[in-house]
C-alpha cells in the first residue's frame, strides 16, 4: 500500500489533496466536514484585516459551462474574500487545528500593500496554530479593484516586497499564490522567490466572462441586469495551469522552488500529472464544490492503487518525474513518425473521424471500402496530427502507431531511429548559418 | 363489469381501467429528458441513422437544434422530409430502423432514443398551431389525391407547398387512413391522427372529399380528364383468406376491420371481446390485435404463428411488448379447421408444421385450441379498383422511383404501390416523391 504523506515545505499531512481557498474552507463546519471525509488538509478561505466585514453581492455568483449532460466544465465566481469576522475565523481556526492536528492548516491571507496590515495579521494567525499562511496575490475580480488579490499579483516587484515583510514577520512558511493573469508566470514566480518566499501555488481563477443572457444582454451571473467579470475555474482550466507549473519547474532560476498545483484538479489522475510536474501537494475547489467532500475517497484510493502498480512507495518517487520532458518545441523529434490506426473491432462507423480529418485536416481517412462504410488511415496522407484520435468517442479505438523502420508512404523518406530537431534542420535558416 | 363472463362480451373492464390500459404507451420526453437523450448523439457524419430512415430525416441535425434549445428548428427539420413526423414518432419501427442504425447501438447497446426525440419536437412545433411552411404562388394546376392515407396526405401537402391545388378523394368519412382507422389505440391517443391531419390541411390549398369510393363514385378517366395529374394513394382493400375449414364461423373475425371500430368507439364497453382469443398472423397487426384484446379485458390471449419468432414480420421489440402485456406467442402451427359449435366457433384445430427445403410441411402432430373469438390478421391483399388500366405486380401497381405508374399522368404510392415497405413512413416517403415528380412534370 502506498504512502500518500506529504512534507511540502514542513506543512505535514496525511495526503497531498488539499482544499483550496474557497467558499469550501469558510468555516469550521465546512472544514470538519472536509476532515471527516478524509481531506489532508486545507486552505482556510482568506482573511482580509480587521475592520467591517467584507460585503457580497446578494444576487447569484456563480456561472458555468456545462458539457454533455450538463457536466459542469468551468466555473466562474464573483465572490470576494470571507465576508466573516477576522476574530470569529481565528478562533475557529485555532480550534480545529487543535483537533485535527495531523491535518494541513494553511491560512490565506489578503490585506492592503502596506508592510504594518502584513504584519498584524501574521501574528493574529501565528497564535492560531496553524501550519503556513498562504498570500492571495490571484484573485482577479472585486478584490483586485482595491489595490489587493491580482493587482499585486501582476507587480513582480510588490509580489517580492509583501513576501520578504512576511518571511520578516512570521515563524510559518510562506506560500505565494500566483494569478494566471499574466504573460508570462516565470517573473512572478522569480519575484516570490527572491523575496524569500518557501513555495508558490498556482493557479489561482482567471479572468473570465462566463456567458451573456441573450434576453437581457447581461453578463453571468447578473446582478440586476449588469455583470462584471470572475475568476474561472475547474477542469476547463487545468491544460493553463499544468503549463503554468510547468514553466516554473524548469525555469532555470525558479527550478527546485516548491509548488502546491492548483487549477481544475478533479480526480487521481489529474493530481498525479501535477505531482508529476513537480508539485508537493495539489489543491481542489470545484471539483468538491460540484461533487461534495465525498470525491476525496476516490482521489486518495485512486492515487493509492496507481502508485502501488507502478511501484511508487512513496509520492516522492514519482513527483517531478515529467518535468525533464517537457521542453521546447524546437528539441522535438522530427525523425519521430506515427501513423494513426483506427481498430476495426471497437469502431462503431460514426464517421466523426472522418469528418474531421475530410473538412478540416489532411484527407487521409477513408469512409468507404468496398461499397461499406468503413472507416481507415491512408498512411500517405495521414500526418499523425491526432485530431481523429481526440474527436472518436469510443476510448483506445484509435492510436497512434509509431512507425519504427522502412520508410514513411507519406513523404518517400526512409525512417530514421536518430535524433534530429529543427536546430539542426536544414529548412532552418538559423540552423544553415550555424553550420557555415 | 363481467371480466370472467364466457364467451363474446363488452364491459369486460370498468371505465378507469379501461383509460389506464388505453393510455399513451410511450409518454412524451420532459424537456430534461430530452436535452438528457439529445446528448448522447454523437453527430455522425453521413449518418447511418438517416440512411436508415425511409425518409431520410436529418437526424443528428434534428437532435442537435434539441440539445442547443430549439426543438421548434429540430420539428421543421423533421417535417421537411416527413410531413407527418408527428404519427411516424409514434408509431415507426425505430428498433428495425434508425434506431438499430445507431451508432449507439453498436457500442452500448442502447440506442439515442430518436423516435422518442422526434415526437418531443414535432409535440413542441404542432402544439404552436402556426403551419411551419408556406405555399408557393399559386400555378393554376389542380391534382386529384386518392386516398386520404399517409401517401396521400404526404403528397396533397408537398403540392399545396408547391403552389398546386389538391382534392383528396376519401372513401371512409374522414382522412387519416391507417393512422386514423388501424395501428393500435395506445400509440395515438388523444385523437392525434384527426389532430395531424387537421395541421397538415392547415397549409391550405387542400380539398377533402370523403365518402367517395375509388371505382364506384369516382372513376380514373374522369380524374384523368379533370385533373392535370392524379395520385393514387389507395391502400389495401382485401383481407387474405385463412384456408381453414369452417372460416365462416361467428366469432371469427377481421383483425383490421375490427381495429378500425376500436379506433372510432368513443365508449370501448360497448366493443365485446372473448373471454379466450386467438390471433392468427406474426405482423404488426396481429400484435396490435393481440395486445388490445388483452386490454380489452380478454383473459387468455395467444398468437398462433406458423413459423418461428425469427420469422415475424412484428420485431422483436413488438414481440416482447405484446409478451410484456400477456399475451402468449405459439409458433409452428398451422390452422386447419375452426371448431364449432352449431354456427359459434369454440377454438381451432392446427397442424404443427416445419420448414421442409423453404416449404412448411406438417409434421403429423395436431392441437386443439379453445377459443372464443379468433382473429385473422394474416395481411392485406390488392384488389384491382382501376378495371385494368394500370401494370400491376402481385396485384399492387407497379411505378419507378419517382412513383410514376405505366400510364402518364397518373401516380401511385403506399400500400397500393408494388415494392412497398407496408410502413406509414414509407408510405409517406412514397407520397413526397410523387408531388415532386408531379411539380417537375407540372411545370415543366
Amino acid at each position: 500500500m502506498a504512502d500518500l504523506r506529504t512534507n511540502f515545505v514542513g506543512i505535514k499531512s496525511p495526503n497531498p489533496f488539499w482544499l483550496a481557498s474557497a467558499p469550501p474552507t469558510d468555516k469550521e463546519y465546512n472544514v470538519v466536514r472536509a476532515f471527516k471525509a478524509g481531506w489532508g488538509g486545507v486552505v482556510w478561505k482568506t482573511l482580509g484585516e480587521e475592520g467591517p466585514p467584507i460585503v457580497n453581492v446578494n444576487g447569484p455568483r456563480y456561472g458555468a459551462i456545462h458539457g454533455a449532460d450538463r457536466r459542469l466544465l468551468g466555473l466562474n465566481n464573483i465572490e470576494l474574500i470571507t465576508d466573516r469576522p477576522l476574530q470569529i475565523n481565528l478562533q475557529e481556526i485555532k480550534k480545529v487545528k487543535r483537533e485535527w492536528p495531523d491535518r494541513a492548516m494553511v491560512v490565506s491571507l489578503m490585506v492592503p500593500c502596506e508592510e504594518l496590515p502584513w504584519k498584524q495579521i501574521l501574528a493574529a494567525v501565528d497564535e492560531t496554530g496553524a501550519d503556513a499562511v498562504e498570500l492571495n496575490f490571484g484573485c482577479p475580480h472585486g478584490m483586485s479593484e482595491r489595490g489587493m488579490g491580482a493587482s499585486v499579483g501582476q507587480v513582480p516587484e510588490y509580489i517580492e516586497m509583501v513576501a520578504r515583510w512576511c518571511k520578516q514577520h512570521t515563524r510559518m512558511p510562506v506560500i505565494v499564490k500566483l494569478t494566471p493573469n499574466i504573460t508570462d508566470i516565470r517573473y512572478p514566480a522569480r519575484a516570490a522567490m527572491k523575496g524569500g518566499a518557501d513555495a508558490v501555488s498556482l493557479i489561482n481563477t482567471i479572468s473570465s466572462i462566463i456567458s451573456i443572457d441573450l434576453d437581457n444582454f447581461s453578463p453571468m451571473p447578473s446582478i440586476d441586469g449588469k455583470g462584471s467579470h470572475g475568476g474561472y475555474c475547474g477542469p476547463a482550466v487545468k491544460p493553463i495551469a499544468l503549463n503554468m507549473v510547468a514553466e516554473i519547474a524548469r525555469d532555470r532560476e525558479t527550478a527546485g522552488l516548491p509548488i502546491s498545483g492548483i487549477g481544475g484538479i478533479t480526480n487521481w489522475r489529474d493530481a498525479a500529472e501535477f505531482i508529476a510536474l513537480s508539485c508537493g501537494s495539489v489543491q481542489v475547489c470545484t471539483a468538491a464544490m460540484t461533487y461534495g467532500f465525498k470525491i476525496v475517497e476516490e482521489m486518495v484510493t485512486g492515487l493509492s492503487r496507481w502508485m502501488d502498480e507502478k511501484g511508487y512507495g512513496t509520492i516522492e518517487d514519482f513527483r517531478s518525474r515529467a518535468v525533464g520532458n517537457v521542453t521546447d518545441w524546437q528539441y522535438l523529434n522530427l525523425n519521430y513518425i506515427a501513423k494513426a490506426k483506427i481498430d476495426q473491432d471497437l469502431c462503431i462507423k460514426c464517421g466523426r473521424c472522418y469528418a474531421a480529418c475530410e473538412d478540416t485536416s489532411h484527407q487521409a481517412i477513408m469512409q468507404t471500402k468496398n461499397g461499406k462504410r468503413h472507416f481507415e488511415v491512408m498512411d500517405n496522407e495521414c500526418v499523425a496530427c491526432n485530431l481523429c484520435v481526440e474527436v472518436c468517442p469510443v476510448e483506445d479505438c484509435i492510436t497512434m502507431v509509431q512507425q519504427t523502420s522502412g520508410t514513411d508512404p507519406r513523404t518517400g523518406r526512409k525512417i530514421n531511429r536518430d535524433y534530429a530537431n529543427w536546430t539542426t534542420h536544414p529548412n532552418n535558416p538559423m540552423a544553415l548559418k550555424a553550420a557555415e | 363489469m363481467a371480466a370472467r363472463v364466457e364467451g363474446i362480451a363488452g364491459n369486460r373492464l370498468d371505465r378507469a381501467q379501461y383509460a389506464k390500459n388505453f393510455a399513451d404507451l410511450h409518454p412524451r420526453l420532459t424537456g430534461h429528458e430530452a436535452l438528457v437523450e439529445a446528448d448522447r448523439c454523437y453527430f455522425c457524419y453521413d449518418a447511418p441513422c438517416m440512411a436508415a430512415c425511409p425518409t431520410s430525416i436529418d437526424i443528428p441535425l434534428f437532435i442537435r437544434q434539441i440539445s442547443t434549445g430549439h426543438p421548434k428548428n429540430a420539428a421543421k427539420t423533421i417535417f421537411d422530409q416527413n410531413i407527418l413526423g408527428g404519427m411516424c414518432a409514434r408509431v415507426c419501427p425505430t428498433e428495425t430502423l434508425c434506431e438499430e442504425a445507431c451508432v449507439r447501438e453498436k457500442a452500448e447497446g442502447k440506442p439515442v432514443k430518436i423516435g422518442m426525440l422526434q415526437r418531443y419536437a414535432t409535440d413542441e412545433l404542432m402544439a404552436e398551431k402556426k403551419h411551419p411552411f408556406a405555399r408557393a404562388n399559386s400555378t393554376g394546376k389542380r391534382i386529384a389525391v386518392v386516398g386520404g392515407g399517409p401517401a396521400g396526405l404526404a403528397c396533397a401537402h408537398r403540392l399545396a407547398m408547391h403552389g398546386h391545388e389538391v382534392t383528396i378523394f376519401e372513401a371512409r368519412n374522414k382522412a387519416g387512413g391507417l393512422n386514423e382507422f388501424g395501428i393500435a389505440a395506445y400509440k395515438a391517443v388523444d385523437d392525434f391522427a384527426a389532430r395531424e391531419v387537421e395541421f397538415v390541411l392547415s397549409i391550405g390549398g387542400i380539398a377533402v372529399q370523403t365518402g367517395k369510393v375509388f371505382g364506384k363514385d369516382l372513376q380514373l378517366k374522369d380524374l384523368q380528364r379533370d385533373f392535370d395529374a392524379v395520385f393514387l394513394g389507395l391502400g389495401l382493400q382485401g383481407v387474405n383468406a385463412l384456408g381453414a375449414e369452417r372460416e365462416d364461423a361467428e366469432g371469427i373475425e377481421d383483425a383490421v376491420k375490427y381495429i378500425a371500430e376500436l379506433r372510432q368507439a368513443r365508449d370501448l364497453g360497448k366493443l365485446p371481446v372473448g373471454r379466450r382469443v386467438l390471433v392468427i398472423g406474426g405482423g404488426m397487426t396481429a400484435i396490435d390485435i393481440a395486445i388490445q384484446s388483452k386490454l380489452l379485458g380478454a383473459e387468455d390471449v395467444t398468437i398462433l404463428y406458423r413459423r418461428g419468432a425469427e420469422h415475424m414480420k412484428a420485431s422483436s421489440y413488438e414481440q416482447d411488448l405484446a409478451q410484456t402485456k400477456g399475451v402468449k406467442i405459439k409458433h409452428w402451427l398451422q390452422p386447419k379447421r375452426v371448431l364449432t359449435n352449431g354456427r359459434k366457433a369454440i377454438g381451432l384445430g392446427c397442424d404443427y408444421v416445419q420448414e421442409i427445403d423453404g416449404k412448411l410441411e406438417p409434421t403429423g402432430e395436431t392441437i386443439e385450441i379453445g377459443a372464443d373469438m379468433i382473429f385473422k390478421a394474416i395481411g392485406q391483399t390488392a384488389i384491382d379498383v382501376t378495371g385494368g388500366a394500370l401494370a400491376l405486380s402481385g396485384g399492387r401497381i407497379v411505378v419507378d422511383a419517382e412513383k410514376r405508374t405505366s400510364v402518364k399522368g397518373i401516380w401511385a404510392g403506399g400500400d397500393c404501390a408494388a415494392g412497398g415497405q407496408d410502413l406509414t413512413v414509407a408510405a409517406v416517403d412514397d407520397g413526397r416523391r410523387a408531388a415532386e415528380s408531379i411539380h417537375a412534370h407540372l411545370i415543366s
